[in-house]
């Protein structure tokens, strides 16, 4: 049990700067979730926390220890791999207790504890095989047993799933939710999946080419992102894009081809200015009343069962913009859709730095 | 179903492998045949006629002690060399596996030794050794050491060994830094993580991974101080003081060339080609079915 204090974490190869100021404070027993895209930094990180790369500047403390000049096996950590990492000449069994052996525990413990393990992760059957004799999935297990035999005070977990088959991801990523849940040992867990950190994390930080874009829960992610990066990057399909302007008046936004839509508040302060408008494709509508609506002329239709995608552009202007619809519609290409949108769901960024507008 | 692909007989394709065939008859297969059938005779004082004697040159062989006593010594002196060598290769590998700054440097600088030739290293050591001039003899008797390899036959065995291993080294070094750094890092790392400490770590994963490599460079190390130390041996010791370092590729020599009994050489010369035959298919039998963690 522990909580993690980043202060100011850098860190850089030679010149190149790869992680900037990243301040984070874990709470003891919470599992958060770091995500960004490729080459972003998120395993650098990750890998800073557990020791295999130095600090370049600022304090990582683990528990109340600054952990700077700690090796990683001093920082009672457990980490699991993307390539889970088994040691390939010893057993399951052998791989699981190798920790605990150096550690000095006695054997009819450890007996214990590694068939205690084996019995949640229903490796059981297992302990005497080899690793090359097991499936990614069972692999998977045994990496998360090694690390959990171990009752680190943190688990660092760097793209644990990205191996796995669809279908065994989502299976996986439940297991893994349970077990942090029941063992409530903190965890820090990097992947660039968008849909396993809003699934797992209790927090999120989104980092984007090493600076962290923002902090914080799923929903406030998806509800309020603080940048035009956020926004697309969280949700699925990506939220729409489009240029337009505010109003003189300050109270709705104008597209360049005349459509406008209204805002759920008072603008003025940033009247006559150009932001660039986020929509979500599930908060875009078919709407037959009479109430104020664009029009959207459909291109091409995806059916996915439970929602059908419509992709098409916007208004006037020919922008390209996706609908996500419920159900199974059938729609043509060429047809004109009237669309609407709850103003409080528009989302209006600065067109140059992308950070979020307020009234 | 693979497609046959039919060529129009050509003499281009003997022609190229010719080249190949004539080298392999030229000086394996003949050479080969010719010792085969010169160990089946024996040859009188002068030279001047030859009688068929079946394998009575090999029954005597296994009688003598000479013989005998060099065998032994052949195996003392392989299995040492391949240690020897494969020991501090494999610390210099795993040394040069965590270098970072200057690697390329610092491993070409250990490749050197490999690229010269026996006889060359046999003189280098001769000359540091050597008891009236040479360097390391002086420093031993400065500290009170009397160094002498040409009366002393645990000395001229040692200076062998050392000549032999040094050469080897290079060699064995390649081979155990290619299998350290295809080892994946991450294991490394789990390992370290486990709270295993840089020997642990390597007693634990390093070596065990690396075993098939190790194996391999027994087989290939004890093969080249079986048949490949004659320059060695001829340019530090001639096989002496007193036979202490001859061994068999030096006893053909000694026995044939020196000792004009062509037929009892030639019998040492089988034997020798048997045992690299044999160590040849352990190499491959243990090649076809690779790693077995
Ligand atoms: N040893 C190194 N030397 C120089 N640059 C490095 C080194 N290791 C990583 N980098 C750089 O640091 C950046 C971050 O790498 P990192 O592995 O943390 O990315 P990531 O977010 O984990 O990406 P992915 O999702 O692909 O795993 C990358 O741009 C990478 O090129
Ligand atoms: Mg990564």
């Amino acid at each position: 049990m522990a909580e993690i204090h980043l202060n100011k974490v850098s860190k850089s190869y030679g010149d190149v700067a790869v992680l900037h100021d990243i301040d984070w404070h874990i709470r003891d027993g919470e599992f958060v979730v770091i995500v960004g895209p490729s080459g972003c930094g998120k395993s650098t990180l990750l890998r800073m926390i557990a020791g295999l790369e130095k600090i370049t500047q600022g304090e990582a403390s683990i528990g109340n220890r600054v952990v700077n000049d700690l090796e990683p096996a001093e920082r009672d950590i457990a980490m699991v791999f993307q390539n889970y990492a088994l040691y390939p000449h010893m057993s399951v069994y052998n791989n699981m207790a190798y920790g605990l052996k150096i550690k000095g525990v006695p054997k009819d413990e450890i007996e214990r504890r590694v068939n205690r393990t084996a019995e949640i992760l229903e490796i059981g059957d297992y302990l005497k095989r080899s690793p090359r004799q097991l499936s990614g999935g069972q692999r998977q297990r045994v990496a998360m047993g090694r690390a959990i035999v171990r009752e680190p005070s943190v688990f660092l977990f760097d793209e644990p799933l990205s191996n796995l088959d669809a279908k065994l991801r989502v299976q996986m990523r439940l297991e893994i939710k349970k077990l942090q849940e029941r063992l409530g040992i903190t965890s820090v867990y990097v992947t660039h999946d968008q849909v396993e950190a809003m699934t797992l994390g209790h927090r999120l930080m989104v980092l984007n080419g090493g600076h962290v874009e923002q902090l914080g829960t799923p929903i406030e992610l998806y509800e309020r992102p603080a940048t035009a990066f956020v926004a697309g990057f969280i949700g699925s399909p990506s939220m729409n894009f489009l240029d337009a302007k505010i109003s003189e008046d300050g109270k709705e936004v104008e597209f360049p081809g005349g459509n406008t839509l209204s805002l759920a508040q008072d603008f003025s302060k940033h009247a006559n200015r150009p932001v660039n408008v986020g929509m979500r494709p599930e908060h875009l509508h078919v709407d037959d009343s009479n109430a104020e609506k664009t029009s959207h002329t459909v291109d091409v239709v995806e059916h996915l069962g439970a929602d059908t995608l419509v992709h098409g552009t916007f208004g006037n202007g020919g922008s390209d913009l996706t609908v996500r619809l419920s159900g199974i519609r059938t729609i043509g290409q060429g047809e004109v859709l009237p669309l609407s949108i709850d103003p409080k769901n528009m989302h209006l960024f600065d067109p140059d730095d992308g950070r979020r507008l307020e009234a | 179903m693979l497609k046959r692909v039919h060529f129009e007989p050509s003499f281009l394709p003997f022609l190229l492998v010719a080249p190949q065939i004539i080298i392999t008859v030229v000086f394996f297969i003949w050479p080969a045949s010719q010792a085969l059938y010169q160990s089946l005779l024996v040859e009188d004082a002068f030279g001047l006629s030859s009688e068929f004697v079946w394998f009575d040159n090999f029954i005597e062989l296994f009688g003598d002690e000479h013989y005998l006593g060099a065998f032994q010594r052949t195996i003392f002196f392989s299995f040492s060399v391949a240690f020897l060598s494969m020991a501090f290769a494999l610390t210099l590998a795993a040394m040069a596996d965590r270098v970072i700054k200057g690697a390329t440097t610092y491993r070409t600088f250990l490749i050197w030794p490999y690229a010269v030739a026996p006889v060359v290293s046999g003189a280098l050591w001769v000359f540091m050794f050597d008891p009236t001039l040479g360097i390391f003899t002086y420093t031993l008797g400065v500290l009170g050491y009397e160094w002498n390899h040409k009366l002393n036959g645990g000395e001229a065995m040692f200076l062998v060994i050392i000549a032999s291993a040094w050469k080897q080294v290079a060699y064995n070094f390649l081979f155990f830094l290619a299998a350290m750094q295809s080892i994946p890092k991450s294991l490394i790392e789990a390992a370290a993580i486990d709270g295993a400490g840089p020997t642990r770590r390597f007693f634990s994963i390093i070596f065990p991974l690396i075993s098939p490599t190790t194996f391999f460079l027994m087989v290939i190390n004890v093969v080249f101080a079986f048949f490949e130390t004659f320059g060695i041996v001829h340019a530090v010791t001639q096989g002496g003081p007193a036979k202490a370092t001859e061994i068999l590729v030096y006893k053909v020599f000694n026995d044939g060339f020196i000792g004009l009994d062509l037929g009892g050489s030639a019998a040492q010369s089988v034997i020798l080609m048997l045992i690299v035959i044999s160590l040849t298919v352990i190499q491959f039998r243990y090649v076809e079915k690779k790693v077995d963690y």
